[in-house]
């Protein structure tokens, strides 16, 4: 009962920080939220018994794709200010 | 306003597609008789303690030897595209330098041991080896002017693909069938080198996606 209270309370705040990416103005700020929902998902799974998911949505999810995210808002922004 | 509109139509339409879902969910007691053939096989049958590493290392190996693949076009393509690069040095702070000198063996360490031992305990090839890739950004982001070796990642790379390829080809001259684990001894239950070739499958996977992820780090970086 009480695991099902903690991937409750996970999931509002995983919806919360969602939409809070989408209003950010800061795409840096943003990026962090998503990695974050990431994150968040890996406890959810860890929770619900599978620790092979998990392991794979905080390594690839929170860690790989924000730094990729944030290379690539790097470069977007460097090609702006050329123009 | 038209725009909310649209936003809100579709917003109603996925919570009827999904309410489905939530209103006739029902607990499962017992296992159907597939996954139940899974579980028994994957110990009986293979002798590997990780039901789900034996799923995807020999029941549905085709399936894991196509995402490999399309692991290896995504790399291929950005390789392709971002090619260039303008060096330009940014230096770390000491405390990042001091601590990832110290991390990024251990870190190294723990990716292998998560491959390795992908048929007993959670974990494999892929979650080894993005963190053998996580490692290397950390040594990126410590030391800005760092650079790899392209020809040992991509010789890696190609060899464990390769080698990947011919596990499989063996099972079917042997015809048990294609990537079957069953081509060596199975071993004892529970030790590290047991439920035949899986661990080897799986160290080849590991190998094979950390240089690609290393590989596409290093080319994202490019500042």
């Amino acid at each position: 009962m009480i695991s099902v209270i903690i991937v409750v309370i996970l999931g509002i705040i995983m919806m919360v920080a969602g939409v809070v990416a989408l209003h950010l103005k800061n795409l840096l700020a943003a990026i962090i939220t998503a990695g974050a929902i990431s994150l968040l998902a890996s406890v959810i799974y860890l929770i619900l018994g599978s620790p092979d998911v998990a392991m794979t949505e905080a390594s690839i999810g929170s860690g790989l794709t924000t730094i990729i995210f944030l290379y690539a808002l790097n470069k977007v922004k460097k090609e702006d200010k050329n123009d | 306003m038209i725009k909310k509109i649209f936003v809100i139509l579709t917003m109603i339409g996925l919570i009827m597609m999904l309410s489905s879902l939530v209103l006739n969910f029902e607990f499962v007691e017992q296992l159907n008789d597939l996954s139940a053939d899974y579980v028994t096989g994957s110990i009986e049958d293979l002798k590997s303690q990780n039901v789900v590493t034996s799923v995807i290392v020999t029941y549905r190996g085709l399936d894991t030897l196509g995402e490999v693949t399309v692991l290896f076009l995504a790399t291929a393509g950005i390789g392709f595209l971002l090619g260039k690069r303008k060096g330009k040095k940014r230096v770390a702070s000491e405390l990042l330098q001091t601590s990832s000198s110290f991390l990024v063996a251990l870190i190294i360490l723990l990716g292998v041991y998560i491959f390795s031992h992908g048929h007993l305990t959670p974990g494999g090839g892929f979650q080894g080896g993005v963190v053998i890739a996580n490692a290397f950004l950390l040594l990126i982001l410590s030391d800005a002017s760092i650079k790899f070796n392209h020809t040992i990642l991509q010789l890696v790379e190609s060899l464990s693909g390769a080698f990947y390829v011919i596990v499989g080809i063996i099972g079917l001259v042997l015809t048990i069938g294609f990537l079957n684990a069953k081509i060596i001894p199975l071993g004892e239950f529970g030790r590290l080198i047991s439920a035949g070739a899986i661990p080897i499958i799986y160290s080849l996977i590991g190998l094979k996606v950390g240089s690609e992820l290393t590989n596409i780090i290093d080319t994202m970086r490019g500042e």
